[in-house]
């Protein structure tokens, strides 16, 4: 098992160096003087050249890389170009709030997508699968920055029950900031829902149909019983591999949702920098997102191996 | 005239588990020497893993040996590049066991036999293809009009026909038909065979032909090589080792051929235990973990195959085991 | 001893060659997976919806009601109504026409930015599965190193990095795609590499290129559509979330997306957002529709 774990983060090395080596030639690849960038426009010469001293601009690619890498390693992931702040900071106080809408994604795509997902897989092919597939299919084709428009026609202007944007730490205010959260939870967790609704289906077909179902029911268990026992928790595992695994696509999806209800987390963050070239905090919030990945499908691989082993044993 | 010559031929498969995982080594052919005699069917028999598809494929250039040497007409096989290599395509050709796998799903028929013609400039006009696929599947006893088709259309039987007709389609002088029947029930393995005997009459071909059927080698093979987790153990010409088989587990592998004859009394040899696993071989000779005939020394040394009169050639230390089973006496044995 | 039952084998002829010549031939394989996607309903669905896509595309100078980009200063922000179907925007744009122009935008980014990805990305698959070695862990190393990027994160990087425009939209769009075809692509290349026909056209003297085009490739391209068609769909959102953001197409040209996000600014004028966001829905719907009913359509052959 620790075997495993060594080789999987032997695999996983050169990936993450690749894609800190990508993230880095960011600036690099820009067309002109880097300085433009990483100063702004209104710079003076005399600044440039400080700077390109100090950055070792002059310096051959790989070396800059290198120094790069030290200087993330240690957490200093330079400084904002607008406001000067360190991106360290600015990452530490937005993670929350990515977290924050990420987490209730998925707990609210779960709540809706497992057991409409469950009841289509009990009465295939009746209205009822229809329906909630029909849906499923539906909720993964909607474009969310669509249906955030929607919401906010709807609860904010029309209803007047939500405001359009906004948002409070949870800590400092839970109600408020579940309130504020409600409408980016259900533009980002949709999708997922979907996918969630579909892969339950399609995991809960699957075990319905397998032995020890059967068996379970020969012994007279009651039907409750046998689906939430036994079928359902072997189906957890290939759900909760798709959720890990679109962990990616949701993080991609929440820089839109952020940016459209303003809540200030890491998507936002990506956005906002790329309009303001600020290339630091870009590259800052762009390294965290794909770590965090990485790092979550190494989780889910070991995890696996884990049952996988339980399992065979 | 020996078209094949196997010399010391040796083929070990690595198994690596995982970055840091134990390597396995499997010899899957430990030092095979052999020749194919130019128009004769040579039987390559033995149990799964006894090597006989490896060996099929080493000859057919399919696979590279780890070490030895195979020639075919004096001339070293691993080293062929080229135009050469070309060549030799033409002469050794292979016909595979499973009848939906060999066969591309998503080619026509027609596409597949006319590969083989493009390749080697054997008909260049769509005529004269044509006319070239209408022939070979007269050959193999299929109607013309069905070359039309997808392989999936056809039954087991008919697919291995149409492998036999792919091989065909280059005018080989050397077939490896490794388990080509084996896939197939009885009546359409008899059905095979005869093709097989047939076409090899008409187009004088050599035929390795590898299978752990014996009764379908009895009535083709010319000669019969008995294979062990990857040793030769015996070499006889068929009628002799049918008669008076002289390893010891040939002697066992035969016994156990049911004779359709409720009156007639065979002595049934046994044999002991199971087959050791090809990753951890028995030390000295392979056989002798379950050799009724097994003595101390059969651990210490690797029995080389000698020739024990006539055409037949037997690797087992005990002469006087083999001496005993070559002769008619074989009844009056027991274990 | 047996042996083998020589007379009657003679006698038996080869089995159902009769039989076999009184049923028609196959037809070819693709006809087979098209009669199938037509008879699925959601399939059909999704093919008239691409059709009625591309025909708007096709004919938009001549279906448009108003030139798309012309603006209408007395004509601002107006409802629909018998003279606007759609609507006017902030500039006195006709809504309906600019989302007929649209269908160019959208057909173009989602069409050719998902072909460009699937030759790209199924060369790369095709090496790396047919070489294996240390060619295909390099190659995989890169690809596991793109696709650990969200692939809105990816594609926002590279446009900031090109700068935005529908061009540089449409090549991070195909970037992005470029790595889950090439594993696509790898796996079902590993699956049908050791099978004997495989091994059967090497031993008939077939070189590697004609391998790979005439017996690898066909059995690669049925996958390759289903995940082109869920491409598509994915292209076109992701482009129109561009655009949105503003790092997609530039005004004028009428990008849903952008279109959008300018009625983000105009509340009350819902008819701007409503609108282009159903016809996005819409075909992004076609393409999952086609993508699912190619997906059944091709399993169902498998079974066969």
């Amino acid at each position: 098992m620790i075997r495993y774990i060594f080789s999987r983060l032997m695999q996983m090395l050169p990936v993450l160096v690749l894609v800190s080596m990508a993230v880095f030639s960011m600036t690099l690849l820009l067309p002109g003087d880097p300085t433009f960038s990483m100063l702004g426009e209104h710079a003076t010469a005399a600044e440039r050249a400080a700077l390109r001293e100090r950055l070792g601009l002059d310096m051959p690619v790989p070396v800059q890389y290198v120094r790069w890498v030290q200087h993330v390693i240690t957490g200093d992931f330079g400084r904002s170009l607008r406001n000067g702040e360190p991106v360290l900071n600015m990452l530490a106080q937005r993670v929350p709030a990515t977290t924050q809408l990420a987490i209730q994604a998925i707990i609210l795509a779960t709540l809706i997508g497992v057991p409409l997902g469950i009841i289509a897989a009990l009465n295939r092919n009746s209205i009822r699968d229809v329906a909630a597939t029909a849906g499923g299919m539906f909720a993964m084709a909607m474009p969310s920055f669509w249906l955030a428009m929607l919401l906010i026609m709807f609860f904010s202007i029309f209803l007047r029950w939500l405001p359009p944007s906004g948002y409070v730490p949870f800590f400092k205010d839970p109600i408020e900031s579940l309130r504020l959260m409600i409408m980016p939870t259900i533009t980002l967790g949709t999708i997922l829902a979907g996918l969630i609704l579909r892969q339950t289906r399609t995991s809960m077909l699957g075990v319905l149909s397998a032995d020890y179902v059967r068996t379970a029911r020969a012994k007279g268990m009651s039907e409750r019983r046998v689906i939430l026992v036994h079928a359902l928790r072997n189906a957890l595992i290939p759900i909760v591999t798709v959720v890990g695994l679109q962990m990616g696509a949701l993080l991609g999806g929440a820089a839109i949702t952020e940016s459209v209800f303003a809540v200030p987390g890491l998507g936002q963050m990506v956005v906002d920098g790329i309009f303001n070239r600020d290339f630091p905090a870009v590259q800052g919030a762009i390294l965290v997102i794909v770590t965090f990945i990485l790092v979550l499908n190494l989780l889910i691989d070991i995890i696996y191996a884990w049952i996988d082993r339980r399992v065979s044993r | 005239m020996n078209l094949v010559e196997i010399r010391n031929l040796h083929k070990q498969f690595v198994q690596k588990s995982g970055l840091f995982g134990k390597r396995s080594r499997v010899n899957a052919v430990n030092d095979v020497t052999l020749d194919v005699v130019q128009g004769e069917v040579l039987a390559l028999v033995g149990e799964s893993g006894s090597g006989k598809s490896t060996i099929g494929r080493l000859v057919a250039r399919l696979d590279d040996p780890t070490s030895g040497r195979i020639l075919h007409r004096g001339v070293d096989v691993a080293a062929l590049r080229g135009r050469d290599l070309l060549q030799f395509r033409r002469r050794t050709q292979m016909i595979f066991q499973d009848p939906f796998s060999s066969l591309n799903p998503h080619m026509r028929v027609r596409h597949m036999l006319a590969e083989p013609l493009r390749i080697h400039r054997l008909a260049n006009s769509r005529e004269e293809i044509t006319s070239r696929i209408e022939y070979l599947m007269g050959a193999v006893g299929l109607a013309p009009a069905l070359a039309n088709r997808f392989p999936h259309e056809f039954s087991g039987g008919q697919r291995q026909r149409l492998s036999i007709a792919r091989a065909l389609a280059v005018e080989p002088e050397f077939i490896v038909a490794d388990e080509a029947v084996s896939a197939l029930d009885v009546s359409t393995q008899a059905q095979v065979v005869n093709l097989l005997s047939k076409l090899k009459r008409e187009f004088q071909l050599t035929v390795l032909f590898i299978s752990h059927n014996l009764a379908v080698v009895q009535n083709v093979a010319d000669r019969v090589a008995v294979l062990y987790l990857g040793r030769l153990l015996e070499l006889a010409p068929t009628e002799e080792l049918f008669a008076r088989p002289a390893h010891p587990y040939t002697r066992a592998l035969l016994s156990a051929i049911p004779v359709p004859d409720p009156n007639a009394r065979k002595q049934r040899l046994v044999l002991q235990g199971e087959i050791p696993s090809p990753m951890r071989p028995p030390s000295g000779c392979v056989f002798r973990t379950r050799c009724p005939f097994a003595v101390q020394a059969c651990a210490d040394t690797v029995p080389l195959l000698r020739n024990i009169g006539g055409n037949r050639s037997a690797a087992c230390i005990r002469d006087d085991v083999i001496a005993a089973s070559a002769t008619p006496e074989l009844d009056r044995m027991t274990s | 001893m047996t042996e083998l039952n020589q007379t009657a084998a003679v006698q038996t002829e080869p089995e159902n060659s009769e039989t076999l010549i009184q049923t028609p031939p196959s037809p070819p394989e693709w006809r087979l997976v098209l009669r199938s996607l037509l008879r699925h309903r959601l399939g059909l669905t999704g093919l008239i919806i691409c059709t009625i896509v591309l025909f708007t595309a096709v004919f938009a100078p001549w279906i448009s009601p108003y030139n798309p980009v012309a603006s209408d200063y007395d004509a601002i922000l107006m409802p629909p109504s018998a003279e606007h179907l759609l609507g006017t925007d902030d500039l006195g744009r006709d809504i309906l026409s600019r989302i007929i122009w649209g269908t160019q935008v959208a057909l173009q980014v989602s069409l050719i930015s998902v072909a460009v990805a699937i030759v790209g990305g199924s060369v790369v698959g095709m090496i790396s599965g047919y070489a294996g070695g240390w060619v295909d862990d390099a190659i995989m190393r890169v690809v596991d190193a793109m696709i650990a990027f969200p692939g809105l994160i990816l594609a926002l990087g590279i446009v900031a990095v090109l700068g935005p425009s529908l061009t540089n939209t449409m090549i991070a769009i195909t970037i992005v795609n470029i790595p889950n075809i090439s594993r696509l692509v790898r796996a079902q290349v590993l699956s049908v590499r050791h099978m004997d026909f495989v091994m059967a056209a090497r031993g008939v003297g077939a070189g590697r290129l004609r391998i790979m085009v005439s017996h690898i490739w066909p059995s690669v391209v049925g996958n390759i559509l289903v995940y082109a068609s869920l491409s598509a769909a994915g292209a076109l959102i992701a482009e129109s979330s561009l655009s949105f953001l503003g790092l997609g197409a530039q005004p004028p040209t009428p990008s849903w997306g952008w279109m959008l996000s300018s009625g983000m600014q105009y509340w009350n004028a819902w008819w701007m957002s409503v609108f282009p966001g159903a016809a996005l829905f819409l075909v992004a719907l076609g393409f999952n529709f086609v993508g699912d009913g190619l997906r059944d359509a091709l399993d169902a052959r498998i079974v066969d």
